[in-house]
């Protein structure tokens, strides 16, 4: 198991988010969660890496394992944060280079040699599918590359500290199709070696990538499957048959 | 088509140029004082103003010569007091916005900083008396004077540099949080990288506050006269008084019979004169910075 979710409840505010979640996340899976706004899904990836720590009005209770440590226990948050890989909704180039975007995680965990360094950006910009495009400019600004360059590059951040789970917040709302589509191609790679949670909008999506889907709304889980059940008729509730079938949301 | 030119469009047309005409007034009654206060000084102090009146030392009771034991004491006031200032207001703004939650300490040390930004420069002028010259017994001195005007441009300071570090995208904190850095691996490696040149420009443009101050230096360090060798660029110890621009500047005009009427101006000239050159060096700062912006 590598995450497991037991009574998760997420406040901010004195306003409750998350009205007590449980679910596992099995490895090397896909595990897509889709609901419509408001309903909690970035809350819960905050959650997951303990993020929540930097909003002052939020509190959580309720148990989260991650790699079979308790996330609210663990007496070392940063390495916790380095086993989850997070790309948000918006591609985030810090304003480094495309190499120090890269090196950046790896060096706060303390390497510091080129030759340490070198093979992990290249890995990284290879994973991401990123490499081709930039091998020949690693030095100039992450800033400077493109919409759906940038969310490559964010995805190649994340994949820079080594994560045994990659999760991914809406990552195509501000990139192309055909981005996303080589990044979804990406994601089928990278499913071998590691988990992924894939918090998206798109129905669509979630039935091409994912193994297993969660739907969410306001704030409770209504329901867990597998994703050819989530998509088909035999979705037990209704509500879940009618969010994807469009019919609301 | 034609679009009809009704009795409600040529009303708005005409607000329109009331409003835009009544605006450019009121911004360029601004350039008025200002030339008129500058065009004046230059004209009055013209007989005497030129380099030799910066590096003369007063002469003939102080009605005649130059100002250098006061602008070389206006600059070791500066110096020294942003010295103090600018590493404790930078730092303290840093906890202010990277760290602090929102807790009693937090609320106190903001309303503190809210506060003392507030007080009336007589008023630090006063406690700088009370603190550094006498408890502290630092006595009449350049260093209680410039502790005094540390403590003015202090919240100033924490306030201008937590202006710049806010003016960091919240999404760069995030991201690095993201893959395990702490908050000073963040600081250090995205925020005060991306806001140094707003921290800067903050505590240049306090250069010309401390500099223009008055009674905070008189009550605390700055004396009627003090003999200085012509030109001496050294010329003050951290415990002694010195003289300085502003306080020169009242003495000249109030407190000295006889003086030639063109020193009050000329002095005037050269403390505007160098606060003007230091801001526009910020300003000048600040557009080289932004140029190398990065997002």
């Amino acid at each position: 198991m590598e995450i497991e979710v037991r009574d998760l409840r997420l406040a901010s505010d004195s306003q409750e988010v998350l009205h007590g979640i449980s679910f596992d996340v099995h490895r090397n899976e896909i595990l897509a969660v889709i609901g419509p706004a408001q309903s909690g899904k970035s809350s819960l990836l905050r959650c997951l890496n303990r993020t929540t720590d930097f909003v002052a009005s939020a509190t959580v209770s309720g148990t989260i394992r991650v790699a079979g440590e308790d996330v609210r226990r663990t007496r070392d948050v940063f390495a916790l944060r380095r086993k989850i890989g997070m790309v948000a909704p918006l591609p985030v180039g810090l304003p480094l280079s495309i190499y120090d975007n890269v090196a950046f995680a790896p060096r706060c965990s303390g390497l510091t040699r080129r030759a340490d360094l070198d093979p992990i950006v290249e890995r990284c910009l290879r994973q991401a599918a990123l490499w081709d495009e930039v091998k020949d400019r690693l030095r100039s600004l992450g800033t400077a590359l493109s919409g759906g360059q940038q969310q490559r590059l964010t995805i190649a951040r994340a994949l820079s500290h080594q994560p045994e789970i990659l999760c991914l917040d809406e990552f195509s709302i501000a990139i192309d199709p055909v981005t996303t589509m080589r990044i979804e191609d990406v994601l089928k790679e990278l499913r071998r070696e590691i988990t992924i949670v894939l918090v998206t909008n798109l129905t669509q999506q979630a039935r091409r990538l994912s193994d297993r889907t969660m739907f969410l709304w306001d704030g409770e889980l209504v329901e867990l499957d597998r994703s050819e059940v989530i998509f088909s008729d035999r979705a037990r509730s209704p509500r879940t048959r009618d969010y994807v079938n469009g019919v609301f949301g | 088509m034609r679009f009809a030119r009704t009795p409600h469009v040529a009303r708005k047309e005409l607000a329109e140029a009331v409003a835009g005409g009544v605006f450019a007034l009121m911004a360029a009654a601004m350039v008025v004082p200002l030339l008129l206060i500058v065009g004046y000084l230059v004209f009055m102090a013209w007989p005497v103003l030129g380099w030799e009146f910066i590096v003369d030392v007063p002469r003939r009771g102080m009605t005649d010569g130059g100002i250098w034991p006061a602008f070389v004491g206006t600059i070791y006031l500066v110096v020294l007091s942003l010295m103090v200032s600018a590493p404790i207001g930078v730092l303290a703004a840093v906890y202010l916005n990277e760290y602090a939650k929102d807790n009693w300490f937090n609320r106190v040390v903001n309303l503190a900083v809210i506060n003392l930004a507030g007080v009336p420069s007589i008023v630090h002028a006063l406690f700088g008396l009370g603190a550094f010259v006498y408890a502290a017994r630092f006595g009449y001195s350049i260093l209680a004077a410039s502790l005094t005007l540390a403590i003015m441009t202090l919240p100033v300071i924490i306030a201008s540099t937590r202006e710049a570090l806010a003016s960091v995208p919240m999404s760069f904190r995030e991201a690095c949080w993201n893959v395990g850095a702490t908050r000073w691996q963040t600081i250090r490696a995205v925020v005060l990288p991306n806001s140094i040149s707003g921290i800067l420009t903050g505590v240049i443009l306090q250069v010309s506050r401390a500099a223009g101050e008055t009674a905070p230096v008189m009550f605390t360090g700055a004396v009627f006269f003090k003999a200085v060798e012509r030109g001496e660029l050294f010329a003050y110890g951290l415990r002694e008084q010195c003289m300085a621009l502003s306080m020169h500047l009242y003495t000249l005009a109030t407190q000295v019979p006889n003086v030639k009427e063109a020193l009050p101006y000329a002095t005037a000239v050269v403390l505007l004169g160098s606060v003007l050159l230091v801001n526009a060096s910020a300003i000048a700062l600040r557009v080289w910075l932004r140029g190398r912006k990065k997002w």
